[in-house]
């Protein structure tokens, strides 16, 4: 339930404020972003699968925003930026899709 | 949060059931934790898809797309920009080619009526006089008309007909043995009509000096000069245009 009013303050506070993203942060942010859904599916799978842990969830979420956004700035120096997002969005959407369909397995046995 | 906390007897549970009861249930530390999380995400995504949603595209392009395109933009300024030149060149040429070569044909016509008037191959029309000579006696030798021609061209005469000749550079008027005279071979019989265009008013005076042409012309048996002004005769004998067979023309500085 928190969970849902968190998801919905935030959504809000999003359109309400609408915050411009800062110039140095322009870069990682989608790729922050995909990473921080990817922890969230994990975690919605752990918790279906009974082994959920909130300390995994926490450092999860946060190891995997910055290791996205280190690949990202390390892309940028190393001037492959563009195909290393490219990258990290592929690897993370496939295990987007890998950890929902495991969530659909669960919830609908199906 | 955690299932075997909550609810150790609902192993069995379907994950339905566990879900709404974890929506009921009081939130506790893991639960706290992961809403931060969640809402920090809801937030940035949102963030990210307005700010994405906002912009041009441009404002949150990378800096080597950013480069990319203007590196494009540019190559493309530059290729229209000498397009642009090139076409201009091309303008500039053919303005100035069909406005020189109008110019030129202009002067060149007028050159070519202005000689065609001299030699006599076109005729002419403007201001002049009409010296009628009547001689029933035949008294009017051919020199007294010469010295009529030349008083004529003294006085200005751009184009001279004598009695249905054209008279020019070249024109030669003898006498004829059996009376009258020959205008470049052609016997002309009195009385003679010599046309003349130029200014009138200095032609007629021309020939009317005392001791002049009329007066000459006057003190000859039954001869009788009258000269007639008039604001527009016509000198339409023709001469037809000789070939030179030697003279080629030479090459002269343009003017």
């Amino acid at each position: 339930m928190i969970v849902l009013l968190a998801v919905v303050a935030g959504v809000t506070a999003g359109l309400v404020l609408h915050p411009t993203v800062p110039l140095d942060l322009q870069p990682y942010l989608p790729i922050a972003v995909v990473a921080a859904l990817d922890a969230l599916f994990g975690g919605v799978r752990a918790w279906l699968e009974r082994i959920f842990d909130d300390k995994v969830f926490v450092v999860s979420f946060i190891g995997n925003v910055l290791v996205a956004s280190l690949i990202v700035y390390l892309g940028d120096k190393l001037g492959v930026g563009g195909e290393l997002s490219t990258g990290i969005v592929v690897v993370l959407g496939i295990r987007i899709f890998s950890n929902a369909a495991a969530i659909r397995r669960h919830l609908f046995r199906a | 949060m955690t299932p075997e906390s909550d609810d150790p007897a609902s192993v069995d549970d379907t994950p339905w059931r566990r879900v709404l009861r974890a929506l009921r249930a009081r939130p506790g530390r893991s639960q706290v934790a992961a809403a931060v999380l969640c809402g920090l995400l809801a937030f940035a995504l949102v963030t990210q898809a307005h700010s994405n949603a906002s912009g041009s595209g441009l404002s949150t392009a990378r800096t080597q797309d950013l480069l990319a395109i203007l590196a494009d933009l540019q190559g493309r300024a530059d290729r229209l920009r000498s397009q642009v030149s090139t076409l201009q060149t091309t303008e500039g040429k053919l303005q100035g080619g069909s406005a020189g070569t109008a110019a030129a044909l202009a002067e060149a016509r007028a050159r070519a009526q202005t000689l065609a008037i001299l030699t006599g191959t076109a005729p002419a029309r403007g201001p002049g006089i009409v010296l009628t000579v009547t001689d029933p006696r035949g008294s009017v030798p051919a020199d007294e008309l010469v010295d009529a021609l030349e008083e004529l061209r003294d006085a200005g005469a751009e184009a001279l007909q004598l009695s249905g000749v054209r008279v020019v550079a070249s024109t030669a008027v003898v006498g004829s043995a059996g009376g009258g005279i020959r205008v470049d071979g052609t016997p002309v019989r009195p009385p003679y009509r010599l046309v003349a265009i130029g200014d009138p008013k200095t032609m007629a005076s021309a020939l009317a000096i005392p001791g002049g042409v009329v007066d000459t012309i006057a003190g000859m048996r039954g001869a009788q000069a009258i000269v007639t002004t008039s604001p527009s005769v016509t000198v339409s004998a023709l001469r037809p245009l000789a070939t030179p067979r030697y003279a080629r023309p030479a090459p002269t500085r343009s003017p």
